[in-house]
């Protein structure tokens, strides 16, 4: 169920839906190619290295060290009652990056290039929708069940990863 | 990033001239439609060249088409112009989209299709309230992992410039300095949308739109229409005006998100267009007298003089602080007033670079003019990179 990822969401079908179901269940996931093996968060279900077309779901850690941030004063449809907030754009520690707001854990003075941080899922509970996300805390905030699944560790799609698999 | 397996070259065919220049006024242009600009621009074109109408065989248009209320805006725009039933297209590569339709028309002319085609590029952005072009512009990213976070366009520029302060001691001043140089010369250009100076304490004084950038590091939507003639060289000679020859033409890509570029303090795209238009042209950055870049926040003007090699990377701050960009500088940039002063059309911008280099290589500017500027540079860049194209011109 992609369409539950985000604030606002702008692509409901992707074949790395699955994504979106592992958020709320509290799992930061990441994509494997069963083909070559190689990684990529956010995940994607072809490979851009051999063009495989088939994928595994890898559970990552998390952690992360801040590359570059802004606060969006200026702000799009559909964020005027959130703004100003803050985006920022993380090295993630298994590889790739991610870009989101920050959590409640960090206090806005101390935002700077360099420090680490943690990638935790998050649920909008005042929403009328289900929406899952993921924010930037301090280092060491956990939800559910992130990290308990060890970094690295593959589990399978929980849907067909391709057309021809689910006519199967 | 995949190796290329084959440099592109200069065409066999003939060299291509630019023969006719046609420019509205930018700004917000509420007495007109999309159609219409695009006329003031195309008869501006053909008096310029000395030529009719019916000697141009064939029109590219440029257009962004999600701003505009009329579908199918490059045939609309052919019609309006009378050109019909020649061929015609629409180009688009977000920003860049004007010097995406100069290279399909310098690639039909190089390919012997046709010897003299048009084009145009134009739009309309002030229809749209700003939080709508806000909302389309952040969609320019990743709209799967990015836009949902509440991206905007400024604030993607915001990362590269907060990066390039932390890595290269780039000063919130040197901003600020390019947006008072290119007021400073939008006010001597009639066909800027912003005619004023202003200090860098005004600038500074400015609201916040996406840290570090504020109202004055950001360039404004507009509207407007740049028609360009071109001409294979063999029609190119004895026309109304001396042509400006196309010396070196540049494109390259890259990734469209900030998830997957490995630096924010460059744009990659940017230098690989420079490069291939330099050596098609058989010069180097050293040798350019006056440049248009593509200054849709002051942070890329800053990266544009490093990606384009007019001094090392991380030097672009104290570049514009040492005011080696002004006319009398190493190289004269965005002496028009760029798109932060004269205002960004975005799919007219490319179109308006070439027109304003053509214009200077035609010593016609005034008293914002280059002296014995003979050859310049255009730099047009799509999103924050995805396309850049690069242009080598030069006089006779």
């Amino acid at each position: 169920m992609f369409r539950w990822f985000g604030f606002v969401n702008y692509t409901p079908y992707t074949r790395v839906a699955d994504f979106a179901s592992w958020l709320k269940d509290g799992w930061l996931m990441g994509s494997r190619c069963r083909g070559c093996g190689a990684t990529s968060f956010p995940p994607r279900a072809d490979c851009a290295e051999c063009m495989g077309r088939t994928f595994d779901f890898v559970a990552i850690s998390g952690r992360a060290v801040l590359h570059s941030f802004t606060e969006i004063v200026a702000s799009p449809s559909g964020f005027h009652a959130q703004a100003p907030y803050t985006l920022g754009l993380v090295d993630l520690e298994e590889g790739g990056r991610a870009l989101a707001g920050f959590g409640d854990t960090v206090e806005p003075a101390t935002i700077a290039i360099g420090m680490p941080l943690q990638l935790v899922p998050s649920i909008l509970e005042d929403s009328e929708e289900i929406k899952v996300l993921y924010r930037l805390e301090r280092p060491g905030t956990e939800w559910s069940r992130v990290g308990s699944i060890a970094a690295g560790e593959r589990v399978a799609p929980r849907l067909a990863a391709t057309p021809e698999e689910a006519r199967r | 990033m995949a190796s290329t397996s084959s440099r592109p070259r200069a065409g066999s065919g003939e060299r291509v001239g630019i023969v006719g220049l046609g420019h509205t006024v930018f700004g917000r242009r509420t007495d007109a439609t999309v159609q219409e600009l695009a006329f003031e621009a195309f008869a501006a074109a053909l008096a310029d060249a000395g030529l009719a109408r019916d000697a141009i065989e064939a029109s590219v248009i440029a257009a962004v088409p999600e701003y505009h209320t009329q579908r199918s805006i490059a045939g609309a725009v052919n019609d309006y112009l009378g050109l019909t039933p020649r061929p015609t297209l629409l180009v688009e590569a977000a920003c860049a989209s004007g010097s995406a339709a100069m290279r399909q028309a310098w690639l039909a002319i190089q390919a012997g299709v046709h010897e003299v085609v048009a084009v145009i590029g134009c739009q309309k952005m002030t229809e749209l309230p700003t939080e709508q072009i806000l909302s389309l512009m952040g969609r320019a990213g990743d709209v799967q992992w990015e836009s949902s976070f509440g991206t905007t366009f400024p604030g993607y520029y915001a990362l590269f410039a907060h990066r390039h302060m932390h890595e290269h001691g780039t000063k919130r001043e040197h901003m600020l300095d390019v947006a008072v140089k290119n007021h400073h010369y939008g006010a001597l250009n009639p066909l800027a949308m912003f005619r004023k100076e202003i200090t860098r304490e005004k600038a500074a004084a400015s609201e916040v739109v996406a840290s570090p950038l504020q109202v004055f590091d950001c360039c404004a939507n507009a509207d407007g229409a740049v028609c360009v003639i071109l001409a294979a060289g063999s029609r190119a000679r004895g026309l109304r005006q001396a042509p400006v020859w196309i010396a070196g033409m540049g494109t390259a890509s890259d990734s469209i998100s900030v998830l997957r570029r490995p630096s924010l303090t460059g744009l990659p795209s940017a230098e690989r267009a420079a490069a291939e238009a330099y050596a098609m042209a058989g010069v180097g950055p050293r040798d350019i007298q006056v440049a248009e870049v593509h200054d849709c926040f002051t942070i890329a003007e800053i990266m544009a003089y490093e990606d384009l090699g007019f001094c090392a990377r991380g030097e672009g701050g104290p570049f514009i602080a040492e005011r080696r960009s002004y006319v009398g500088g190493t190289v004269a940039v965005n002496v028009d007033g760029g798109l932060k002063a004269k205002g960004h059309p975005i799919a007219a911008t490319g179109v308006s670079m070439t027109y304003e280099i053509a214009r200077q290589l035609r010593g016609e500017c005034g008293e914002r003019q280059v002296p014995g500027a003979g050859l310049g540079l255009t730099h047009n860049v799509g999103g924050i990179g995805q396309y850049t194209y690069v242009q080598v011109l030069a006089r006779e």
